[in-house]
Order: structure tokens, then C-alpha cells, then sequence
């Protein structure tokens, strides 16, 4: 969807031989433990988890490494472009060290959840899905979390953060590095 | 009534291990289970009048009855994908107690004949999902699941943990196994059902949490016990998430038959504000919104359907007279509109219209020819889908517009909206979740 235009600048790498090495020894290395769990001979089905874990080798879905994980699994790469590309959690632009994540769905924004996305907004000068200059937040709103009574909710990298206020907020954000 | 507690009885500060879940009582049923014939154990299930606790509240056991005889192997997904707006019971049953999950889920697979099972969480649950891979390895280490189920049957089971990667459509039963096997959650025609022609084309039985969560209480204590916990044709207790505009916001196990104003005016203590309900979301999203003075009504499934709405996923959103409904609205229509999988052209097309026209009138730039349009437009995409996202985001427009018109009027003849800049109303503060954080009770 979003790596086949414009700008070369956050295209990243385009071919398996592009990746480095050590990363990809690393993603080798973790492959057998996500196949066991998918019979023998439903090998595309790991296709999720993998990606998964692509994701936490390489920071994000580079065209390069969607290529890898498709050989991997001897799956067409168009099968994990259509994954990557429809599942909100893969990232096929690179992002910053730490993705924060706003709920602003109706029970989080009755308990303030908007004005928890529109705070971090403002103290991180950033946008909608915008990273801050120096690499290290992404911020985006997103839907329901699922924690809906402990509302406003949001998830930094994969931990939940609830009963959010401003304060509890901006401490959550001096702990990223 | 009564106060039998099945789900949270232990939570939320019992000891999730396997061995304070044995401490308790954990896995006799399984025990007994292996001890009846797999046939006894459907009939039980079916006399408990357990009905899905996803959202559409079908018979657990009757959908069990479905699965083709002759044809093996036959797979379970468990559907942990918890994704619907205000619901969130299932996420605590993985997190506080994951071994009555477990336990529930061996011996459904013993019931069916079935050896390999998936759990499928969404994504965004990575803790509990951690919180289930370790269970499992508990009641492998212990030989519980594995080769010989229960420690002892000539019966291999195989859970596994299976995460999503943030996709509300994945909820969706047919969606889901696309998604287990690898692939976008593209929703699949139903005939055949999973029953029939599920998991890599075998027979496949899908079931929520919370459903499996109640088949070791069933085995224990006999159909004929749950049943008569609930009301009509829904037996047992449920469990209602209660979120919004409410002075304690939580998980509340409840009989079936429970009264929704009794639900949020005593055991939630009524707005956090003290200012009057004036919308009541009963169950998930996608389900009608009821007016305040609409909800002196049972939350059974069945007699819900007389207030014209549902319980769906027990997931209640309250708002006071502070929240405005067109803001509301156009939010819930925005997750639909960024949810829709893009398969079916009335969905993709009419979701996004649907949220572009209900800004617009909150804007104050809507006329009255927007507001005849957002009448009309739900009720094309309504059976018009492959599956229910489709009927899911029309029935909250429908609902809102039809009740609350004046409010939409309001905003297109003022020219703006009268509660001002954000529009989510004034109550908040001065709540006490019961669940997380330090509470302990949980209702």
C-alpha cells in the first residue's frame, strides 16, 4: 500500500540481501518456535506471528524484510504484503523507538481519553501518526483497547497504560528513552 | 436472586498459578468429565442453556451439535479477540483465572474429539496473552494437556496461543480462522458454516471465552444447576463491563436475567456527575442505544430484543445529560468506518460516508437534506454485507438519529454544538474502577 511511492528516504531496504546479516540470523533463529505451533504442512499460517516478530528484529516492515519472511515461509511475497498491510499493529513505515498509542474510542473519551491524545499532542509537537524529531515517540490514536473501565487507556510499545491522567502521562513518557 | 458466582469468584487477587487454581478445586471437572461418556458431557451443555457470550448469543450447545459426524480432524478456536467498544470481561478471565479457561477448553475438545485447539488473542493483549502461554506450560509441565489429557485419558489435546496484530473484523468467526491461518481477516460466506467447513476446510468449532470459561462449573454442578441460575432460554450468570459516565466503572457477574437499571443505578452507583442517564449503550458498539428513561429492562438476551436492542458482548456504555450524542455518534461511526475490512462495497463506501456526514452536522455545517441522508444510508449497508460489520454500523446510527433527532436538528439549525468544544460532557473524575488498580471487589 504505502512502500511502492514517493520518497526513497524511508523506503528502507528492498531485498533480503539488503537486511543485515546478524538480524536476519537472529529472525532465523526464532522461526522453529513460532512454526511448532501450526500443523507441518500449514506453514503460511505462522505468516502473522512472524511478521510479528520481523517487526521486533528489524523496527519495522521494510519491503526487505516482508521479502524474507514470504521466502521463509515458502509464501508468495504479495501474502505478506496483504498482511502486513492490513493489520493496524505492523508498522510498513519505519517508526520511532516507541510507538504510543491513544484509545479515543466513546468509553475512554467520556473519561477523558481525547484530552489525553490532544495533551500528547501538544508536549510532543507531533500529529496523528506523526514521530518527534529526535526519533523517539510515535504517536497515533487508536481504536477500543479493551479497557474500558479503567479508561482512558493507551499502549506504549505492548504495555497498557490505564486510568490515564495528564500527570500519570507525561511520567509514563520520561520513562522512554 | 442469586448470587452464585462462577467467573470471578476467585478474582482479582487469587493466585493465577496452576497451583492455587488445584488449591481451589481446579481440574476435578476435568477429572469427572474424562469419567463420563463424551456424548453425556454436549447433553449437559445443551440442558445448561449456555448461549455464546461473544454477541450473538447462540446455544453453545446446539452450535456443538453441527460438527459432521465422519469427518476428522475437527479443530477449536477459542475467540479472545475481545474487540467490540466498551466490552471487556473476556481480557480479566485470561489475566486473573486462565486455567478455568484452560479447563474448560479440554473439555470441550474431549466432548467434540477434538485435539488441537487455538486461542486466539488480539493483539493489543499481549500480557494476557503472556498470562495464557504460561498456563499452558504449567498444565503441560503438569501433563494436564499434551499427550495424555488429564494425565491419564489415551487422548492427545494441543493449545496454543495464537495473536492477532490489531484488526476488530478478526473478531468475526470466519475472519478469525482466516486470520489463524495466516491471512488478512477477510470474512468468508456463510453457508457452510465453521462447523461444517472451518479451519484449513475441517470442521471447526468457534466459541468465546467466557463461554468456555462456564463449562467446568456446567460438568461440576449439572445443566440443570446453570439453567436455572439464568432466565428463559439463557442460563447462568454473565459478565457486563460497565464503562462511561458511571461512579464505579467495572466487571460485574450478574445473573442472566439481570435489570440494566439496577445494574448501573445500584451497583454502579449511578453517574459519576449525580447528573441524570441520558444514553445507555447495552451491549457493545454496535448494539441500539437506549434512552435513560428506556432501561428499566432485563439484559437477557431475549427480552432485551422487546426494548429493541441487545446484550450482545455485555459491554455497557452510560452517558450523562453533559455528553452530546451527535459527537457521540460520530465517533462510533468513525471506528466502523476504520474497521470495515474494505470486502463489501456498501460497508467500505457507506462507513466512511456515513462518519464524514455526522461531522459534518457536528460541526454545524450539516443541513437537513445530511440529516435525511443519515437516515437513509444504514439502511442500505443493513444485510447487505457478508458478514455483520456491515448491520453493526448501521444499527448505532439508526438507533441515535431515531432517538435522539432533536439533537441533530439542534446542530444543523444552531449552526454548532451547544456542549461545547469537545462535546464529551463534563463528568469525569471521582471514579473507582473495580477491576485493576488497587480495588479489590469486583461486583
Amino acid at each position: 500500500m504505502s512502500h511502492h511511492d514517493d520518497s526513497t528516504a524511508d523506503r528502507g531496504p528492498l531485498e533480503i540481501a539488503e537486511l543485515p546479516k546478524d538480524k536476519v540470523a537472529r529472525f532465523d533463529a526464532a522461526l522453529p518456535e513460532i512454526l511448532k505451533r501450526y500443523p507441518a504442512d500449514h506453514k503460511e499460517a505462522a505468516m502473522l506471528a512472524a511478521l510479528r516478530r520481523a517487526q521486533e528484529i528489524f523496527g519495522w516492515l521494510s519491503p526487505a524484510a516482508q521479502k524474507l519472511v514470504a521466502n521463509r515461509l515458502g509464501a508468495a511475497v504479495t501474502r505478506a504484503e496483504e498482511v502486513a498491510t492490513f493489520y493496524v499493529m505492523y508498522h510498513t513505515r519505519p517508526v520511532g523507538r516507541h510507538v504510543v498509542e491513544v484509545c479515543t474510542n466513546v468509553s475512554c473519551s467520556l473519561a477523558g481519553g481525547y484530552d489525553i491524545f490532544e495533551h500528547l499532542k501538544r508536549s510532543l509537537s507531533v500529529d496523528n501518526g506523526g514521530t518527534t524529531k529526535d526519533g523517539r515517540i510515535t504517536l497515533r490514536q487508536v481504536e477500543c483497547l479493551g479497557s474500558c473501565g479503567t479508561a482512558p487507556a493507551m499502549l506504549v510499545d505492548e504495555e497498557m497504560h490505564e486510568s490515564l491522567t495528564p500527570q500519570s502521562v507525561e511520567r509514563i513518557l520520561g520513562g522512554l528513552k | 436472586m442469586s448470587e452464585t458466582l462462577i467467573l470471578t469468584k476467585r478474582w482479582p487477587k487469587n493466585d493465577p498459578s496452576l497451583a492455587g487454581y488445584q488449591a481451589d478445586g481446579g481440574y476435578k471437572s476435568l477429572e469427572k468429565a474424562l469419567g463420563m461418556q463424551p456424548a453425556a458431557i454436549v447433553d449437559e451443555v445443551k440442558a445448561s442453556n449456555l448461549r455464546g457470550r461473544g454477541g450473538a448469543g447462540f446455544p453453545t450447545g446446539l452450535k456443538w451439535t453441527f460438527l459432521p459426524k465422519d469427518v476428522r480432524p475437527r479443530y477449536l478456536c477459542i475467540n479472545a479477540d475481545e474487540s467490540e467498544p466498551g466490552t471487556f470481561k473476556d481480557r480479566y478471565i485470561c489475566e486473573y483465572d486462565p486455567h478455568m479457561l484452560l479447563e474448560g477448553i479440554a473439555i470441550t475438545c474431549f466432548a467434540l474429539d477434538i485435539h488441537l485447539a487455538y486461542i486466539y488473542i488480539r493483539g493489543e493483549f499481549a500480557k494476557q496473552a503472556r498470562a495464557l502461554e504460561k498456563a499452558i506450560e504449567e498444565a503441560y509441565a503438569a501433563g494436564l494437556l499434551g499427550p495424555r489429557l488429564g494425565g491419564k485419558a489415551d487422548f492427545a489435546v494441543d493449545v496454543h496461543v495464537v495473536r492477532g496484530a490489531g484488526a476488530y473484523i478478526c473478531g468475526e468467526e470466519s475472519a478469525l480462522m482466516e486470520s489463524v491461518e495466516g491471512k488478512k481477516g477477510y470474512p468468508r460466506f456463510k453457508p457452510p458454516f465453521p462447523a461444517i467447513i472451518g479451519l484449513w476446510g475441517k470442521p471447526t468449532i468457534i466459541n468465546n471465552v467466557e463461554t468456555l470459561a462456564n463449562v467446568p462449573w456446567i460438568v461440576e454442578n449439572g445443566g440443570a444447576a446453570f439453567a436455572a441460575l439464568g432466565a428463559g432460554k439463557t442460563g447462568g450468570t454473565r459478565l457486563f463491563g460497565v464503562s462511561g459516565n458511571v461512579k464505579r466503572p467495572g466487571v460485574y457477574e450478574k445473573p442472566a436475567g439481570y435489570n440494566l437499571k439496577r445494574l448501573i443505578m445500584e451497583d454502579c452507583g449511578g453517574t459519576a456527575s449525580g447528573r441524570p442517564v441520558k444514553a445507555v449503550i447495552p451491549g457493545g458498539s454496535s448494539s441500539p442505544v437506549l434512552r435513560g428513561d428506556e432501561i428499566d429492562v432485563s439484559l437477557e438476551p431475549d427480552a432485551i430484543k422487546s426494548a429493541g436492542t441487545m446484550s450482545g458482548s455485555g459491554g455497557v456504555i452510560v452517558m450523562d445529560d453533559s455528553v452530546c450524542m451527535v459527537r457521540a455518534l460520530a465517533r462510533i461511526a468513525m471506528f466502523y468506518a476504520e474497521e470495515s475490512c474494505g470486502q463489501c462495497t456498501p460497508c467500505r463506501q457507506g462507513t466512511p460516508w456515513m462518519w464524514k456526514i455526522l461531522e459534518k452536522i457536528e460541526r454545524g455545517e450539516g443541513t437537513m437534506k445530511d440529516l435525511a441522508l443519515i437516515e437513509q444510508l444504514p439502511g442500505n449497508i443493513m444485510g447487505q454485507t457478508i458478514c455483520a460489520l456491515g448491520d453493526a454500523a448501521a444499527m448505532p446510527v439508526q438507533s441515535f438519529v431515531k432517538k435522539f433527532r432533536q439533537e441533530f436538528v439542534e446542530h444543523i439549525e444552531g449552526r454548532g454544538c451547544k456542549h461545547g468544544e469537545t462535546a464529551w460532557g463534563v463528568s469525569r473524575g471521582s471514579r473507582e474502577a473495580l477491576v485493576g488498580g488497587n480495588r479489590h471487589s469486583v461486583r
